[in-house]
């Protein structure tokens, strides 16, 4: 975030007055905590994206196109669509991928917290730095399960693509809300909304960062196995 | 009308995105059905074409169809554009799986800036039909679409009917929009019970049209002949295309299926032409119109190629779309007796929903057909009929074209209506007598139309071994007339069909076939003690053997 200083997100407090908070929770294996993060980002970036603005006399502007395209998650029985753009999908997934490292090198519970923020830039005037206001806060908090043998492995691939499917649907239907949304900037003022450091697409400026849990103990898994074990007794 | 307020170029651009955003929205649907993944580019410039500044490809039978369903109109309230996915089996069994709905409603955000706005929260809604299409059940289901059914789609405008989705289905919904002029609402109703099997029918109302491919058959040479994606439209062919749609109240309704490039099943529109009685045996009537197309050899893919059968291209219509095999010099004939006994009847016209009049099928491969009257799908009995016949006030003549299923070459068992007796084929003195035919549905050999240009025509007679050159297929590969190409008669008193044709199925070893084999295995069994004893008596003799080799 460029104004490390100011811009608070979980840790910190201060979110605008019409900040909307959602949070997400999966349980899921090891293996399928990647997947299951990049899904749930994707959806909501690609939401969250628009087109590459470009500015004309006039402070009118035209916006390009996003393309879309499918994925398929090889651990879970799930796909989804996220915007047409390598460099987004590399920055999710690199963010995603230093999650996954965190959470299995914090110890055996594994559990933990990615955090997706929305923000604005509101330029101060000297000497007052700017101000990141927080407009929309996505929590995905995942439980990773560990699980003993290849049956179970499989439940658990259909269980967390349905669990996944519920979420899409959770995450559309706050998009749906037509909640506040920045304005839509000048020109001058287009670098306080969006990212626009990308080449494709234009996301609204975020921030991910994300949480280990500590150990609360075993509860969780223990419930998680035996919701399987009851699935498999059926 | 509640739009006094609306300035009538914001009027004009508000009816314009939603028109706009309903076809994107049939398109967003049925793509995400067709069974694969679905990849489009961002573009940093805007090219002024994509509406809603997502990039959503246009399949140009989707759109003509959805624009004949919506005939002009919008949704209003009481008036939902719908697109219906449902599943048909292999045997004929169909099953609606969900309906998608584009409504309105009244409640009117008169405050709403149209251009802008709406304009964004539409396309808002159509990234949220992109990501809600992938997370219903149909959605897996359609991955895997192609060997066992295939997945059709059915878009109607009027009623929202959620009959056929059985009981307790649940409702998804994607998203609103308000306007000045209602709220736009799009939602989904899918069925939850998805245990259904084979043995259950579905009767359909309005009736079905057209035919379904009821073979499924792994295409057994990847490399012999190229396909074509299903929503191809024979590239070359298709600006001409689409002729005015009829203004009827009762617009029709359409279907297509969905399915995987590799393939390919064609819906039947209304015929526009006349046509001359057809000679029929064995026959599976289907309303026809324009072009016809070969299909794959021994598959139920369909390769997709506009050859102009002599019908008269004036009164063509929509472009192809049939399935079975024509031959080129009588296009509503096929090759090859079949049943004796003539055309069986066509049904009575059957009752129709009010909205949805027709639907469109997809074709089978092979000769099968259906009635649109009955509910059962049994193969081989059954004919179908334009429905739209009796219902549409059309001053077009509706072209029956009768098929023929050919039975293969090689097959010595008579096929249901078809007999050995009556078959005409070329190498009946090479059918084997020990083929069992494959569900007993052989596939129609696409025609010899040399005047064609499909390659896959060009691929049947460029080497004649297109196909056959594996023996183990006979039953679904019929070689309507062998034609090698390269071969002359000059040279050898025995040109190279002849050869070919010879040598084609030699039979089969003694030892492989199954009684010989059963045989001997069990005499090997008997003989075993006695040849134990012996080679033990020789003992030394072996070891002597083994020393020398030392």
């Amino acid at each position: 975030c460029p104004c490390r200083t100011c811009c608070r997100g979980p840790r910190g407090a201060a979110p605008a007055m019409n900040c909307r908070a959602e949070v997400l929770e999966v349980s899921v294996e090891g293996r399928q905590v990647e997947e299951a993060m990049l899904a749930v980002l994707h959806t909501i970036l690609l939401h969250r994206s628009t087109g590459k603005f470009h500015y004309k006399k006039e402070g009118t502007y035209s916006i390009g196109t996003v393309g879309t395209q499918d994925v398929d998650c090889d651990f879970i029985d799930f796909a989804y669509v996220r915007v047409s753009s390598d460099e987004l999908d590399r920055a999710l997934r690199k963010a995603v991928g230093e999650f996954k490292d965190a959470l299995r090198s914090s110890g055996s519970d594994g559990m933990g917290q990615i955090s997706l923020e929305f923000y604005q830039k509101k330029k101060s005037r000297w000497p007052f730095s700017d101000e990141c206001i927080l407009w929309e806060l996505w929590t995905i908090k995942v439980n990773v399960v560990n699980l003993a043998n290849e049956q179970e492995r499989q439940i658990c691939r259909e269980k967390v693509g349905e669990k996944l499917c519920e979420k899409i649907i959770n995450i559309v239907e706050v998009m749906n809300r037509h909640e506040y949304l920045p304005k839509m900037p000048t020109q001058s003022e287009v670098d306080n909304v969006f990212d626009t450091s990308l080449k494709d697409v234009q996301p609204y400026l975020y921030k991910i960062s994300y949480q280990i849990t500590d150990s609360l103990g075993t509860s969780v898994t223990t419930t998680m196995r035996r919701l399987i074990k009851d699935t498999l007794a059926l | 009308a509640m739009d006094t307020d609306l300035s009538s170029q914001d009027r004009k651009d508000l009816d314009k995105f939603i028109k706009f955003f309903a076809l994107k929205t049939v398109q967003v649907i049925v793509q995400a059905r067709l069974g694969e993944k679905i990849c489009t580019r961002s573009s940093s410039s805007p090219t002024g074409s994509d509406w809603f500044n997502l990039a959503i490809k246009d399949i140009p039978e989707v759109t003509h169809e959805a624009k004949k369903a919506l005939a002009g109109q919008l949704p209003t309230v009481g008036r939902s554009m719908c697109v219906e996915i449902s599943l048909k089996t292999s045997e004929g069994d169909s099953m609606e799986l969900e309906i998608w709905c584009l409504e309105m409603n009244e409640k009117c955000d008169k405050e709403i800036k149209v251009s802008y706005t709406v304009y964004n929260r539409l396309s808002l809604l159509l990234k949220s039909l992109l990501s809600i299409t992938r997370v219903t059940p149909a959605y897996r289901l359609s991955r895997k679409q192609g060997h066992e059914y295939v997945i059709l789609y059915r878009i109607y405008f009027g009623e929202v009917q959620l009959s056929g989705l059985g009981e307790g289905f649940q409702t998804v919904r994607v998203g609103t929009v308000g306007t000045p002029v209602g709220t736009i609402t799009l939602s989904c109703a899918y069925r939850i019970n998805l245990a259904f099997m084979s043995t259950r029918q579905f009767e359909r109302t309005p009736p079905i049209m057209g035919i379904i491919i009821d073979h499924f058959v792994d295409r057994p040479y990847p490399s012999s002949s190229p396909m074509h994606p299903c929503n191809y439209r024979a590239g070359e062919d298709n600006a001409a295309v689409y002729p005015s749609v009829e203004d009827s109240q009762e617009v029709c309704t359409t279907s297509f299926s969905t399915s995987p490039p590799s393939q390919c099943v064609f819906t039947v529109t209304k015929a526009h032409f006349q046509t001359p009685s057809p000679v029929v045996t064995d026959t599976l009537k289907v309303p026809v119109m324009g072009l016809a197309f070969s299909h794959q050899l021994s598959s139920s893919r369909l390769s997709y190629q506009p050859a102009a059968l002599g019908v008269g291209s004036a009164d063509m219509g929509y472009p192809v779309l049939f399935a079975g095999g024509l031959n080129a010099a009588h296009p509503h004939q096929l090759l090859g007796p079949g049943k004796e006994g003539g055309v069986p009847p066509a049904p009575s016209q059957p009752a129709h929903g009010t909205q949805a009049d027709q639907e469109r099928m997809c074709i089978p491969l092979d000769g099968v057909h259906y009635s649109a009257a009955t509910p059962s799908s049994s193969e081989d009995t059954e004919t179908v009929s334009n429905s739209s016949e009796g219902k549409c006030s059309s001053p077009h003549d509706l072209l029956e074209t009768i098929f023929i299923r050919k039975v293969g070459a090689f097959v010595s068992k008579p096929v249901n209506q078809v007999t050995m007796a009556n078959l005409d084929i070329p190498f009946a003195m090479f059918a084997p007598k020990n083929v069992e035919l494959e569900d007993n549905d052989p596939m129609v050999n696409p025609p010899d139309s040399p005047g064609t240009e499909s390659p896959l025509q060009g691929s049947l007679h460029s080497e004649g071994s297109s196909g056959s050159s594996t023996g183990n297929t006979h039953d679904d590969f019929v070689m309507i007339d062998f034609k090698p190409a390269f071969s002359k008669d000059d040279i050898l008193p025995m040109d190279l069909g002849t050869f070919y044709r010879e040598f084609q199925n030699p039979p089969q070893l003694s030892s492989l076939s199954i009684d010989i084999g059963a045989q001997s295995m069990a005499e090997d069994l008997d003989s075993l003690p006695e040849k134990l004893a012996v080679h033990e008596k020789n003992v030394k003799e072996f070891d002597a053997f083994v020393e020398t080799l030392q």
